[in-house]
């Protein structure tokens, strides 16, 4: 319900009618996509190179393919490459399921973080670690599976998923979020051996990375690329509206049931490796809609090639401005992120309460 | 003498002007009803004559005065309004909500009179809703819901009462009930309505006073006898049509012509010549 | 008839009216709540000081309170349990009040301060204090009230736009809510372990070592601001309508929504500047008052009460459910407002209302 706004809104033409003929609007997408692809190459070189201990470009070059055991060659190996994958691969999911969970919730303020699914996530690892004495990534990462799926499901019901607004699913991911931390707090309280393992889990940092959790994340990750992948056509459908998808063939509860497992596989297993990591679920679908428009076909692969590049960018950012001491990518995104939701919510005009 | 008029007003939302050097007068104990083609500024004008919308040049007065600088609870004793969209709070029986459109009568130590308690019952009786006061609002259908939004603007008891699009999202009985209940409040207790309409035909049934818009600008006014034309309705709407006698009220009835080769896909062809002084200024 | 019949529905109501013209409304099933409420949150209040290492009988607490104790029990009763059961009271009122007016403004729910972001900022104010500058109690709790202010502000001001929405509100807030929660885990993993420790305990809420100095601020602000918010009750209960219908009746919604929600703002920072950012009472307080009055609107008076009256509830939970283990309220009330959440769930979505 919106009351200062115009009664009647005239519709968005500008974008069909400067819209050059297909073959070529997919010749652009392309390049851009090529484009965005060649940016992450750069900020993933960066990455390696920038930190406390800067290495020029050379000597990456040098640590990646020769390795010959000099102090840097031993950094990039041992820090800066896990590190960088685990960003990449952490970016790649948190922007897929932002990107398939505002295409199913109909919501363009939908984002992980935000609708507590990262929360979940950590309640179940916290509760991993402080109750059964779980201590190693192989072990919570089911803690952090259940819980996402667990509170995606209860988020999506509470926002009262037919009728979900933006403000009402916010509302509810937001409720759960707090419920959640305060759960979390309290475990910490009594258990200050957990606190201290966990306060640097649950600000959101690629700092411990090292190739076991990769190698124990990767399998997961992959599955929900996979499932994201498959369900791009109905979840275009179902943008559309459920009835209009229903009569243009599309399975709707299959699509939510396929969609949800996927946001879970690929935000329960970020989360289990580096906490959780708000906003950038959130930005990129945004950014990229503004260049591919609306076909999920296109938002897909660019969302996952952006969002890596913001979340490495993040990271390095967070490594750059506190030297020699470094700010985690979580902290780093929720202060980059932050503005650029209030903007959004600023901006548009976000009906019905 | 006219309570409500608006001198050369601009209305905007942000930067984005509706309209421009717009001037109305309300006739007195008229039913006046605008009508225009969507986007038209019909909605935007009634929200600046009911202070929703605060001119961004020229003025609204009510009663000789700027609206604005009137006191809140002193216009809204003179001026109701039943807008578009409004939220009936969880759980609320009809009683109540009708009950609260005695709020600008009552204060904290005036909260309930004897007197409030007979207007809420009688608003309830007018608009027929007397035998729903125990019903949740959130229950009822449609056309009871707006029935009792209406009976609430009634509570307020003001000599103005402004409906923006009271019919819309009714079905056609339940339209043609919400216009006679507010021509027989119009008639009986001699209050002035004004309303915004979609349908140009029950707009000339029922007005006494007809506004025609057309791109931010007033295209006709007057008693819809006069102002419903066929040269207005192509100029106004863009479409081509006879206005003959309605049978049942003698007013005048809009009857669309029928397709004959390809003319009414290029109906403004002729318009554009015909009545350029208006819509040049309303593209 | 009908219009008979309908006056008589409307007087059930009922109105307490003099004859020179003046006339209040009274809803005897609020009024009942609001009485109901207040016994039960003053019985427990006398259980709670009478409870801890040093047990006295109700009647005792009473006979202590009169002023016909013995002085060891005067001093118990004074000096350390009364101010602390005072406060949790206060703090409760002020937080459901705060909770009230905001969901009442945000036509929803689930929009209360703490999930609004006013918790954060007021997290932010206290751990900066503990964390950076290893401040005692009371500049914590000054760090906590400036924190919540200046987040209340930031909030307002970024949803101001030609007027401020509620839905505008609310995500603005949820947004600021989710940076500032950046802002806590970065100041918590820069403390020590001792100072993370405390941070942590106060982030939870804990009514722990409160005593007058604690009492005094919050009873001035909220002798002030829950009259004040019980003023505006009548037109913030024409404000849930919608900002068109509220303008018909003549309310100035523009000022009205900024009153109450400066008010609402200072509750909530005086009441976590005093206790923490105890959640859920804002919350859910409003909601149970709504049920047991039955009446649509904010419900100022009975979710006071019912805010106090829960978290006494949740303090002698905490002190004295878990044997020596003595919990913050905090921890109570978090698990509390889990399974009301998952109430809401249940009953709200049944009815398509969340």
């Amino acid at each position: 319900m919106l009351v200062d706004s115009p009664p009647e809104q005239s519709a968005d033409r500008t974008a069909a009618a400067s819209a050059p003929e297909p073959v070529r609007r997919h010749a652009l997408r392309a390049a851009g996509l090529l484009l965005a692809v060649g940016v992450l190459a750069l900020v993933c070189v960066a990455s390696i190179a920038i930190g406390a201990k800067p290495v020029p470009v050379s000597d990456v070059w040098h640590g990646l393919f020769q390795n010959s055991g000099t102090g840097s060659d031993v950094v990039i190996r041992d820090l800066r490459v896990p590190r960088t994958v685990l960003g990449l691969l952490v970016g790649v999911a948190l922007g897929l399921s932002g990107a398939v969970m505002q295409a199913l919730t109909r919501n363009p303020l939908a984002e992980p973080g935000l609708l507590g699914v990262n929360a979940g996530a950590s309640a179940a690892v916290v509760t991993a670690i402080s109750f059964f004495g779980v201590t190693s990534i192989s072990g919570y990462v089911w803690f952090a599976l259940l819980g996402a799926g667990v509170v995606s499901v209860v988020v999506y019901l509470l926002g009262g998923s037919r009728g979900a607004t933006p403000v009402r699913l916010a509302l509810a991911g937001t409720a759960a979020t707090a419920a959640l931390f305060g759960y979390v707090n309290a475990v910490q309280l009594l258990d200050s051996a957990a606190l201290n393992r966990l306060r640097f889990w649950t600000v959101g940092s690629l700092a411990s990375a090292d190739p076991a959790t990769i190698g124990k994340v990767a399998p997961f990750l992959a599955a929900g690329v996979v499932l994201a992948l498959l369900i791009v056509r109905p979840l275009n459908a179902m943008e559309m509206g459920d009835d209009t998808a229903r009569a243009l063939g599309a399975h709707i509860n299959r699509t939510r049931v396929l969609a949800m497992a996927a946001v879970t596989l690929l935000c329960g297993a970020a989360t289990a490796a580096c906490g959780p990591i708000v906003f950038i679920g959130l930005m990129v679908p945004h950014l990229v809609r503004a260049v591919t428009g609306p076909d999920m076909r296109w938002i897909l692969p660019y969302a996952a090639v952006l969002a890596p590049v913001l979340l490495l960018g993040s990271d390095v950012v967070g490594r750059m401005v506190a030297r020699p001491s470094e700010l985690q990518v979580g902290v780093v995104t929720a202060f980059i992120g932050g503005p650029v939701f209030i903007h959004l919510v600023r901006r548009k005009r976000m009906a019905q309460l | 003498m006219q309570r409500l008029t608006a001198e050369s007003v601009t209305l905007a939302y942000d930067r984005r002007v509706i309209a421009e050097d717009l001037s109305v007068a309300i006739p007195d104990n008229s039913f006046t009803v605008i009508v225009g083609p969507n986007a038209c500024g019909k909605s935007t004008l009634l929200r600046a004559l009911s202070r929703m919308l605060k001119p961004s040049g020229g003025r609204v007065l009510l009663d000789g005065q700027t609206i604005q600088s009137l006191p809140a609870r002193q216009v809204a004793r003179t001026l109701g309004l039943l807008p578009q969209s409004s939220v009936a709070p969880d759980g609320i029986t009809v009683g109540d909500l009708v009950a609260r459109g005695r709020y600008p009568h009552q204060g904290l130590l005036r909260q309930w009179s004897q007197e409030d308690e007979r207007i809420v019952g009688e608003s309830m009786a007018a608009t027929g809703v007397a035998g729903l006061a125990d019903r949740c609002v959130d229950e009822l259908s449609g056309g009871q819901r707006q029935r009792v939004w209406i009976a609430m603007a009634l509570a307020q008891q003001t000599p103005l009462l402004l409906l923006d699009e009271p019919t819309t999202f009714l079905d056609i009985q339940h339209q043609l009930e919400i216009l006679d209940l507010c021509a027989e409040l119009h008639e009986t207790q001699g209050r002035t309505l004004v309303a915004v309409l979609h349908d140009l035909n029950q707009a000339a049934r029922y007005a006494t006073h007809l506004i025609a818009m057309r791109g931010g600008r007033i295209a006709a006014e007057g008693a819809p006898g006069d102002v419903v034309t066929a040269g207005l309705v192509e100029r106004v709407f863009g479409v081509r049509a006879r206005v003959i006698d309605d049978p049942e009220t003698g007013t005048p009835l809009v009857v669309p012509l029928a397709r004959r080769g390809g003319a009414s896909s290029a109906p403004r062809a002729s318009a554009s010549g015909a009545a350029a002084g208006v819509t040049a200024a309303a593209s | 008839m009908k219009a008979v019949k309908a006056v008589e529905a409307v007087r059930a109501a009922k109105a307490i009216r003099t004859p020179g013209g003046l006339s209040v409304r009274v809803d005897p099933r609020a009024v009942l709540a609001v009485l109901l409420l207040l016994a039960v949150a003053l019985g427990v209040a006398v259980v709670l000081v009478g409870s801890g290492d040093f047990p006295m009988a109700p009647g005792e607490v009473v006979a202590t309170l009169l002023g016909d104790g013995t002085a060891a029990q005067e001093f118990i009763v004074h000096d350390v349990r009364l101010p602390r059961v005072l406060v949790a009271l206060l703090v409760g009122a002020a937080l459901a009040v705060g909770g009230a007016l905001f969901q009442s403004i945000a036509r929803n729910p689930l929009g209360s301060p703490d999930v609004l972001g006013f918790a954060q900022g007021s997290s932010v104010g206290a751990l900066t204090v503990i964390v950076l500058f290893g401040g005692g109690s009371f500049a914590t709790a000054g760090g906590a009230m400036a924190g919540g202010l200046a987040t209340g502000a930031a909030v307002y001001l970024l949803a101001w736009k030609r007027g401020v929405h509620g839905y505008r509100l609310v995500l603005v807030g949820i947004g600021i809510a989710a940076m500032l929660a950046g802002a806590i885990h970065y100041l918590v993993t820069k403390a020590d372990l001792v100072d993370a420790t405390r941070a942590v305990l106060w982030m939870t809420g804990s009514l722990d070592g409160r005593d007058w100095s604690h009492f005094w601020p919050l009873l001035a602000v909220t002798a002030v601001l829950i009259p004040l918010s019980l003023a505006y009750g009548r037109p913030l209960r024409m404000l849930e309508m919608g900002d068109d219908a509220a303008y018909a009746l003549g309310i100035r919604v523009e000022r009205t929504r900024a009153v109450l929600t400066g008010s609402a703002v200072l509750l909530t920072a005086v009441a976590t500047a005093a206790a923490g950012p105890i959640v859920f009472v804002a919350l859910s307080a409003p909601q149970l008052a709504r049920r047991l009055t039955r009446s649509p609107g904010p419900n100022v008076a009975a979710s006071a009460v019912m805010g106090a009256a829960l978290l006494v509830v949740a303090d002698w939970v905490a002190t004295s459910a878990f044997g020596d283990r003595r919990l913050p309220v905090g921890v109570v009330t978090g698990v509390l407002g889990g399974v009301y959440l998952l109430w809401l769930l249940v009953t709200e979505r049944k009815a398509g209302r969340i």
